[in-house]
């Protein structure tokens, strides 16, 4: 009766402070936020001994300075006058770019490649598989910088370029040019139209779901939604007489001039990451489709669904649910690698705030401090949504 | 009932004949040609349907666009010996490797000196020898050998920066593969406990280990690993006491090693989510105490629950020594700068990054087959 004996004696000897797992949980707990303390108060402390004695106290007020310096490739007006803030926000809507477009190309080339390797075609099979584990096995980094130096040797010079698919594309070893389109009086209408279209297209679908639910019926929908997104849109474009022209690049003196640029350091950026992400999501996909038991696919084909209807209406509902928190942290990851854009010399947030501004000022714990607190306030964002997401979709359990 | 007949194709597989057998006489038949051996799997798994057919044709059209050409450039037109890049050239329009011969040492040792380079060849071979009980169980003299597993660290660090009678080298000094597996084993090495520790802390009852914990693995999982580097190599010296300066490589190695305990210890906390409740209880009930109880019968469970994601992070970790290069360190894939500065050279960009990317592809994809050998062998109790 050892535990009686215990409970019953009354009192408190300091010793209980180790020995009794009551006490014993405090101890620590207090011991190990005097030491947290201590730790920070030393650092602290060294810092401001340390920017005393170089003269910089802590201040943003270098933000609005003058940048002086060029950034080549920028969404909002810029230049060499503007304050560093707007160069470092030039740079965040870089890297929000980047993120964009390469979490788009990765989710199509994930997808495509995942479902690919669970072909039963053995050639596709193979040519997924070791798609997946090269790219996945090398670094980065490392692809950014191959890419990039596989463009600037492989395609011409901007004199030598010949213009491809009748003056639409132009490739040089500087980057690549595409028409750009130049939207004239009435093109608002064609806008218009697509709005309506797509507000259209929700009322069809929620009434094509009601008659399916009613009386099993299944339209066509996604061929009706295509014809009531485009051919309305279309219609008015014709009759407000083709608001819409291309203005194309055009090669004056040593470069080419006009259409929308996209340089090799975004469009190498853009490659690599897009297939290094892919090849992450890929395997998330399989293992999400893996993890269906077969028994659901029986069951389909046993109701007698065609192979790719059970794909689209039993399986992949359910492994969407699996997918989907693993994607999103791939899309995290994407955009944390986008950073190594300083490597080919792209200007994301860590080029302009965390290399150059950082360089001229010599303000590096402020903006180090920046740059961590975007990078953090992204990420934060990101697993909010996913947590989010995980509560809506999660398994009711009865 | 005798005269009752079965008809039963023949196995010739000609026109259609049917020949008449009695009941329950039927001979067992071949099956259909078409069905088996090469020309069935192919009909299977190459041909099955009209869309199946016509990826397949695409492919190994695609395949036969793209393979001899870099099977031509990576070897039957390649250089493997000249002076220069023009020398290569003159000799054919393939890789010109004569790049990597001429300076391989470079990509082994970095600038570590010449008369020296004895001293990382015997530490590589110590490392084999001391991974080997690590990694597998019938290794002749294992006990022995583990010795020298514990041992190692202190026989490198005397190897490769010198003391106790060595001549001592500056780790400005090191470079390449060298640099690569210094920065990638320690960090392997030490992440994986402190990785262990934050998960436990993370899903322990104290507050304050929680917070702590929590606080830690959320920020460092946040930022970019380069971020990291950055305060490394520019304001690490800010927070220590005025006049102490320490190397490079080490502040390095230490923002590694944080970097991936975060991601080692979401990694393991899966894998203790992982565990059934009633293990813990079990352990409580058997009288061990806290440490006890995780140590022989939580840990061992979750950490072979967890071996993919812990194999994952390792190769995270390895790939991720090379942004190293951005803050000015010469890993192989930084080494490659003054090499395509060399006016002898420039312009080989693609032969430096592909012999790097074979490097690093050969030590991740082994660690991730070493990874799957050691799930089927732990893999006891499940079977189904």
């Amino acid at each position: 009766m050892a535990v009686m004996e215990q409970t019953s004696a009354v009192g408190f000897r300091p010793s209980m402070l180790l020995s009794d797992t009551r006490y014993r949980s405090i101890t620590f707990q207090v011991l190990i936020l005097f030491a947290l303390a201590l730790g920070i108060g030393f650092l602290a402390r060294n810092a401001a001994i340390n920017l005393e004695a170089l003269g910089k106290g802590l201040g943003f007020s270098f933000l609005s300075d003058p940048a002086s310096y060029d950034i080549n490739q920028r969404l909002i007006e810029y230049d060499s006058r503007s304050p560093h803030w707007r160069a470092a926000t030039v740079g965040i809507l870089n890297t929000l770019l980047i993120a964009f477009m390469g979490c788009i190309a990765a989710t199509l080339i994930g997808v495509t490649a995942g479902v690919l390797r669970l072909s039963k075609n053995w050639v596709i099979a193979k040519i997924m598989t070791v798609y997946v584990e090269f790219i996945r096995n090398v670094p980065v980094l490392l692809q950014i910088l191959l890419w990039y130096g596989i463009f600037i040797e492989t395609f011409p010079g901007p004199r030598q370029a010949e213009p491809l698919l009748g003056g639409g594309l132009v490739v040089t070893n500087r980057g690549i040019y595409v028409p750009a389109p130049v939207t004239e009086s009435g093109f608002g209408y064609v806008l218009i139209a697509f709005v309506l279209a797509i507000i259209g297209i929700i009322y069809f679908r929620r009434h094509a779901k009601k008659v399916q639910e009613e009386t099993g019926k299944a339209y066509p929908v996604m061929w009706i939604s295509l014809a009531i997104l485009v051919v309305p849109a279309l219609i008015v474009f014709l009759i407000m007489g083709s608001p819409l022209t291309w203005e194309f690049p055009e090669l004056k003196g040593f470069n080419f001039q006009g259409g929308i640029f996209a340089r090799n350091s975004l469009l190498a950026l853009w490659f690599a990451l897009s297939l290094y992400t892919g090849a992450f999501i890929a395997e998330n996909v399989r293992a999400g489709i893996l993890a269906i038991s077969h028994g659901q696919t029986e069951a389909a084909y046993a109701l007698g669904m065609r192979p790719n209807r059970t794909m689209r209406l039993i399986i992949l509902p359910q492994a969407m649910r699996i997918i989907i928190p693993p994607l999103i942290s791939q899309y995290l990851n994407l955009t944390k690698n986008s950073s190594l854009a300083i490597a080919v010399g792209y200007m994301d947030a860590t080029g302009t705030l965390g290399g150059i501004t950082l360089n001229q000022t010599g303000r590096e714990m402020e903006c180090i401090m920046l740059l961590m607190a975007f990078y953090l306030a992204v990420s934060l964002l990101i697993s909010a949504a996913m947590n989010f997401y995980n509560e809506r979709v999660k398994l009711q359990e009865r | 009932m005798s005269d009752q007949t079965s008809t039963a194709p023949d196995g010739s597989g000609g026109p259609s004949q049917t020949r008449q057998y009695p009941l329950g006489e039927i001979p067992e038949m071949p099956a259909p040609g078409a069905t088996t051996g090469i020309v069935g799997w192919m009909r299977n798994n190459l041909f099955s349907s009209i869309t199946n057919t016509i990826l397949t044709l695409i492919s190994l059209a695609l395949l036969f666009v793209i393979v001899p050409g870099v099977l031509n450039w990576a070897f039957f037109d390649a250089v493997f010996s000249a002076e220069s890049r023009v020398a290569c050239r003159e000799i054919s329009s393939g890789a010109c490797w004569a790049v990597i011969t001429a300076r391989f040492d470079q990509f082994v040792y970095g600038f570590y000196p010449t008369e020296l380079r004895w001293r990382v060849n015997l530490t590589f071979v110590f490392f084999v020898i001391a991974l080997l009980p690590i990694l597998w169980d019938n290794v002749p003299y294992r006990r022995q050998l583990f010795w020298l597993a514990t041992a190692f660290p202190v026989i490198a660090y005397i190897l490769l920066l010198g003391g106790f009678g060595f001549e001592p080298v500056q780790t400005d000094k090191f470079g390449g593969f060298l640099l690569t597996l210094v920065i990638g084993v320690t960090g392997i090495a030490i992440s994986f406990p402190i990785g262990v520790v934050l998960a436990l802390g993370r899903q322990s009852d104290m507050f304050a280990a929680r917070i702590v914990s929590v606080v830690f693995i959320e920020f460092i999982r946040g930022v970019p690993l380069i971020t990291l580097l950055f305060v490394a190599s520019t304001l690490l010296n800010y927070f220590l006491p005025p006049g102490t300066t320490f190397d490079l490589l080490l502040r390095v190695i230490i923002m590694v090693t944080l970097f991936a305990s975060a991601y080692m210890a979401e990694v393991i906390r899966g894998g203790l989510a992982a565990v059934a409740r009633g293990q813990y209880e079990a352990g409580d009930a058997m009288g061990l105490n806290y440490w006890q109880g995780m140590r022989l019968i939580i840990l061992p469970q979750a950490l072979k629950v967890s071996i993919p994601g812990i194999v994952n992070t390792f190769i995270g970790l390895f790939k991720d020594t090379t942004l190293v290069l951005i803050i000015g360190l010469l890993d192989p894939l930084g080494i490659t700068a003054p090499i395509l500065a060399d006016s002898k050279w420039n312009g080989l960009s693609t032969e430096l990054y592909v012999f790097v990317a074979l490097f690093f592809f050969i030590c991740c994809f082994s660690m991730s087959r070493y990874s799957q050998y050691l799930e089927r062998k732990l893999h006891t109790g499940h079977k189904r």
